[in-house]
């Protein structure tokens, strides 16, 4: 069953997109939409580490994102302003990435496939590590997640009820690198942000509470992949770009919708 | 009963020493005020007590499996979470239908259920956080200028509040305020804090303390009203006054 390389990519984008859902809600209400763009940027690091020591690239793109996370998280509490931090993070490990890739021989015609992803060559064995990570992240953040609500709303009132904020945010760090290390087959690192933010943003106008946010953000990601898969088959175009398209396109639709129904806005 | 102990508590943020040898205890039942200037620590207090702030010196020992209550300062729910009243109070733990029914009851909010937190008014909004705090029935309570924010009215009906909360659930109840006067008529216990303990004792004790007058620049005879002779060495005070 699994042979049909369109049936093999249709369930890796549905896998990205379950898994990004929740994380991506936590990454807007958090304000930390630089923090993935960062984090998948430093991903193509990993992709040139795991090329030079012949590791499987999930594993060093997994180190990297979780190094990043770290530093990210270090440097920001001894007082760098966080958007300059993650600006200068972001683009400098995105460009010793590229760097480090042009040192490898017989790479750089891959390198397509590393920033825009390759979802149509999605193995059986990508597909098990797609949906393993994908399994985990749902685990972790469905374990903690009144906890990671609790802290998202207010540091105080979770410290009050027991619960460490320093360690959900080491979970969402770890969680946003594994979502990170997946994403890369499908939609490539520098549209992975993307598969993140998006369909959460394209939920919040029709969410009341953040469970139904993080099913509705699950839903579009979903649809916005097959409907993009099906679409990048037919007008052949690059799958990952146009699945991030049709997703920004559902967002289009909730913003109008939004704005025909409601009058006040929600700052997203 | 003790609830929480604290043993020569010290913060200090960046060589900035805010609070130091702070030495406070309070008990079951016990309503205990602390009462300051702008900076004079309040805050930091009841953050470290909760675990929010790291002390650097001394140490907070609360008595095993108490329920802590919190009513922060200021609270901002960031818009892009969508949040109800309802949800809010199931945070973290999930609270049965009628408890959070009479909770909202009791904190006069019962139609307000279904509303997202952004669209609430600041004093509906302190009602809520008071009334989520109270939902876990704390063994301590701790407010941090809770009654901001409120009409006259809405102050009076929240130390109303406070009161009963004492008896039913029989907690120690901290709290920050800037109104003195109501300060010295509901507490049992008031610490004058700045950045050290200045003077601590019972409302009509700290009242009449030079250190606590000193503080607030009370020269004039705003305190009188609060003012009681009955024992000599209370009268001998007169003179700082």
């Amino acid at each position: 069953m699994l042979d049909d390389f369109i049936l093999r990519a249709a369930l890796a984008g549905l896998g990205v997109a379950i898994a990004a859902a929740p994380l991506g809600c936590f990454i807007i209400w958090r304000r930390m939409a630089f923090f993935g763009d960062a984090t998948a940027h430093a991903a193509i690091l990993g992709v040139a580490l795991s090329l030079t020591f012949y590791i499987p690239i999930f594993v060093g793109v997994l180190v990297v994102s979780l190094l990043m996370g770290i530093t990210v998280a270090t440097m920001s509490e001894r007082g760098y302003a966080m958007d300059t931090l993650l600006g200068v993070l972001s683009h400098s490990s995105l460009a010793f990435g590229l760097v480090a890739v042009s040192f490898l021989s017989g790479v750089r015609i891959d390198l397509m496939a590393y920033l825009f992803g390759d979802i149509l060559s999605v193995g059986k064995m990508d597909l098990g590590v797609i949906w393993g990570g994908a399994a985990l992240v749902l685990m972790l953040i469905g374990w903690r997640w009144s906890a990671l609500l609790m802290s998202t709303v207010n540091a105080e009132l979770a410290c009050a009820s027991g619960i460490s904020p320093k360690r959900e945010k080491i979970i969402l760090t770890l969680s946003l690198a594994i979502v990170v290390a997946v994403a890369i087959k499908v939609v490539g690192v520098l549209l992975i942000a993307a598969m993140l933010i998006i369909p959460a943003a394209a939920a919040r106008p029709f969410s009341r509470t953040p469970e139904i946010m993080a099913i509705i953000a699950a839903i579009i990601g979903c649809g916005g992949s097959l409907a993009g898969l099906k679409v990048s088959f037919v007008m052949d175009t690059p799958t990952g770009p146009t699945i991030v398209c049709i997703v920004a396109l559902l967002f289009g639709i909730s913003a109008f919708v939004q704005y025909i129904f409601r009058s006040k806005p929600v700052n997203i | 009963m003790r609830v929480i102990t604290t043993n020569n508590l010290g913060v200090s943020f960046g060589g900035n020493t805010v609070l130091k040898d702070i030495n406070i205890h309070i008990d079951k039942g016990e309503i205990l005020s602390i009462v300051g200037p702008n900076g004079s620590g309040k805050s930091t207090l009841l953050r470290t007590l909760i675990g929010a702030v790291v002390p650097t010196s001394g140490s907070v020992k609360i008595a095993s499996k108490q329920i802590i209550g919190y009513v922060p300062q200021r609270l901002n729910i960031d818009e892009t979470m969508p949040m109800t009243v309802h949800r809010f109070l199931s945070l973290p733990k999930r609270q049965k239908q009628q408890d959070i029914d009479s909770a909202l009851q009791h904190a006069g909010l019962s139609d307000l259920g279904r509303q997202q937190l952004s669209t609430l008014s600041g004093g509906q909004f302190q009602r809520v956080l008071l009334a989520r705090a109270l939902i876990e029935k704390p063994d301590l309570l701790l407010l941090d200028e809770a009654t901001q924010g409120l009409d006259h009215s809405g102050s009076a009906d929240f130390y109303r509040q406070i009161e009963r909360v004492r008896q039913e659930l029989n907690c120690a109840i901290m709290l920050i305020s800037h109104e003195l006067h109501t300060v010295m008529r509901t507490s049992d216990r008031v610490i004058c804090l700045n950045r050290s303990i200045c003077c601590e004792g019972a409302p009509d004790v700290v009242s009449v303390a030079p250190e606590y007058r000193l503080l607030f620049g009370l020269d004039d005879d705003q305190m009188f009203a609060n003012y009681t002779h009955h024992d000599p060495e209370t009268s001998q005070q007169e003179s700082f006054v």
